[in-house]
């Protein structure tokens, strides 16, 4: 078991490195940082000690080996454009990231495998059959579609919800959270809606397929001819069963939310990190999005580390056990 | 004699497709007496495990019950509500199952699935259904079982497993088990122990067995008495000993015939030509009749039913004609 957890932990450390590789390259192709920060009226002379200043002469090991020494201390640079820490930058904009993306992930967990285990139980019903068309046209439906029309329904038409921005936000500490206040709240609805929708129909249609396979296996027909009751062999047996398969598909999805909330941010003008990025491109302003890259893995790592967790709680063939020690 | 403790008659399941309807039983019908162990053989298909879910009611859709009954110690169980047969699985009626691999929840200690079953079928406090589990699991012979009630079921190997299964299936003290092939997925030197264990505590207990297996060895060991199936119907039932020594019906026949002996001095084994027919071409008449070599014009047109010649049944037509072929004088030979 411990076993298990260091090798997801080495494989995760593998990735990052991979990435943060990936990240450093950036600054040597995407234009030459000393032009970039000096501009073009620079002399000669500035440009060597500038080139001296930041370790570019130094062999390219050596300056990668710096680079992870400052990425691990969460250091990213200056931002050319803003010439503020990318560090500051990112802390900024990450509260208004982090509640939208948790928002819509709950949102689609919940409710995706609500609905999921009611389709694959009432498999014949009208309702459950109309939820799985429904389904087909949410996985079909570009995000900023949906994004696009819950603003022209509900914030254009109906004027319950704003279309933009975050509401007012509550200070604790460097956080900054839209939970406490009612337009700041009021504000999270369609965003989260927009975001969590796709992952929803998907989440549903996995959890669906996954059930109804587990209902056919021997254990569920077993545990039937003990005279289980329906409810108990359903929620039970079945379910812990179907969760195997569906928290791999469905972690991966949580990253997805998280590292792309890029549309969203940018249908809703919302201050995170997918909007720092959007702009970051646009001014080729290297350090941020090297930075975004880096956080970018960091979170895939982070949940299918998580992942990785849950599948040991979850599936006992996973875990040494103890007690069965001949 | 007293009343059976199962009792099917007629019973008739039909598979309902687009195309056709399917009979995958055909007006079967048997009885099994208190503590009576009946083995039930035939080729894959010829509707044994079928016969094992519909007592149990567990036919899957698109097949249904679509005639005949199933009685329980003269209690008829073929038509209650849902709610109803499930009291009825496991309580009355265990099952035990072929794959002792796939039978138990992966996920769920062995202990809870037996607690589970326990308190599902009595009133036991948590305490008291694990003392009985624990008292189970020591009876189907696994030892050190306060320990090992704790394991989950990818920790038992094969053979332990399905004692684990057999626990499952006598928790609440079923009057009557379905063993659905019980030793086909195990090793042979499994097989032995698992006839004998569920034979034994079958006989403390008073239970009556329905055997289902294609392994005829298991049968002569075992059973009381033997059913041979051919496509959905009965074509022979009786007293274990003869019809395995002496078959009348000439399926039964082919099927014993097939059975390679170490003292037998035949030199090579019969075989019966042909396959089994599909259940959607099954011809009318006797269902052998395509293979029998000893088919006449009668087998062609009427279904044969079963008649008692001696202590057993057979459905064949060979002992009903009065004189024809000789079917009676082959017994008193």
């Amino acid at each position: 078991m411990l076993a298990y957890i260091l090798r997801s932990l080495m494989q995760g450390l593998v990735v990052m490195l991979a990435v943060a590789f990936i990240a450093f390259t950036m600054f040597r192709f995407v234009g030459d940082p000393v032009v970039n920060m000096l501009g073009q009226e620079a002399t000669l002379q500035d440009r060597a000690e500038l080139t001296e200043r930041l370790g570019l002469n130094d062999p390219v090991p050596l300056q990668f080996a710096r680079f992870v020494a400052d990425a691990a201390q969460g250091d990213f640079g200056v931002s050319w454009r803003q010439g503020r820490k990318v560090s500051s930058l990112i802390v900024e904009r990450l509260p208004a990231t982090v509640e939208l993306a948790v928002l819509s992930a709950i949102f689609a967990f919940v409710v995706g495998i609500a609905l999921g285990v009611y389709a694959a139980i009432r498999r014949d019903g009208w309702i459950a059959n109309l939820v799985m068309s429904l389904s087909l046209i949410g996985v079909s439906l570009p995000t900023f579609l949906i994004g696009i029309g819950l603003i022209y329904i509900f914030a254009v038409e109906l004027r319950w919800l704003p279309s933009f921005g975050r509401g007012d936000t509550v200070r604790i500490g460097w956080w900054t959270t839209g939970l406490l206040t009612v337009s700041g709240l009021k504000s999270l609805v369609l965003p989260v809606l927009t975001l969590g929708f796709l992952q929803l129909t998907l989440i549903m249609r996995l959890v669906r397929s996954e059930m109804l396979e587990v209902m056919r296996a021997d254990f569920i027909r077993f545990a039937r001819a003990r005279g289980i009751p329906e409810r108990k062999i359903e929620f039970r047996h079945a379910l812990r069963n179907t969760m195997i398969p569906v928290i791999t598909i469905a972690g991966l999805q949580l990253g997805g939310v998280i590292a792309f909330a890029i549309v969203t941010e940018t249908v809703f003008q919302w201050p995170g990190l997918g909007a720092l990025f959007v702009n970051a491109v646009q001014f080729v302003d290297v350090p941020v999005m090297s930075a975004y890259l880096m956080f970018v893995a960091f979170v895939f790592v982070l949940t299918s580390l998580m992942v990785d967790l849950i599948y040991v709680a979850l599936d006992p063939r996973l875990r040494g056990s103890p007690a069965m020690a001949k | 004699m007293s009343q059976p403790v199962l009792s099917v008659r007629d019973l008739t399941v039909e598979f309902v497709t687009r195309r056709a309807t399917l009979r995958a039983l055909d007006k079967i019908s048997f009885d099994i007496a208190r503590g009576e162990v009946l083995g039930v053989v035939g080729e894959s298909g010829a509707g044994k495990s079928v016969t094992g879910s519909a007592i149990i009611g567990l036919i899957d859709p698109p097949g249904r019950i679509a005639g005949g009954e199933v009685v329980l110690s003269g209690e008829r169980v073929d038509n209650l509500p849902p709610d109803a047969m499930r009291k009825v699985r496991g309580k009355r009626i265990g099952m035990i199952f072929q794959d002792p691999l796939t039978s138990l929840n992966p996920l769920y200690r062995v202990g809870e699935q037996l607690i589970e079953t326990i308190q599902t079928h009595t009133d036991l406090n948590a305490s008291d259904a694990r003392k009985r589990a624990i008292a189970l699991l020591d009876e189907v012979g696994i030892p050190a079982p306060e320990r090992r009630i704790d394991g989950y079921p990818h920790e038992f190997s094969g053979g332990m497993r399905q004692r684990v299964v057999i626990a499952l299936a006598l928790c609440a003290e079923p009057e009557f088990i379905i063993a659905d092939e019980p030793t086909t997925a195990l090793d042979v030197s499994v097989q032995a122990q698992i006839i004998a264990l569920i034979k034994r505590l079958c006989k403390e207990r008073g239970t009556s067995v329905m055997l289902v297996t294609h392994d005829m060895g298991v049968i002569a060991e075992t059973a009381d008495r033997v059913a041979v199936m051919y496509a959905g119907r009965i074509a022979e039932i009786g007293p274990v000993r003869e019809v395995v020594k002496q078959p009348l019906h000439p399926y039964a026949k082919g099927l014993m015939g097939a059975i390679p002996s170490l003292e037998g001095d035949a030199e090579r084994l019969v075989q019966i030509p042909g396959s089994m027919p599909r259940l959607s071409a099954i011809p009318p008449g006797c269902a052998f009749n395509p293979r029998c070599a000893q088919v006449f014009a009668r087998c062609h047109v009427e279904r044969p039913e079963l008649i008692p010649v001696g202590d057993r049944k057979v459905a064949c037509h060979l002992y009903d004609e009065p004189g024809a072929m000789g079917g009676k004088a082959e017994i008193a030979a």
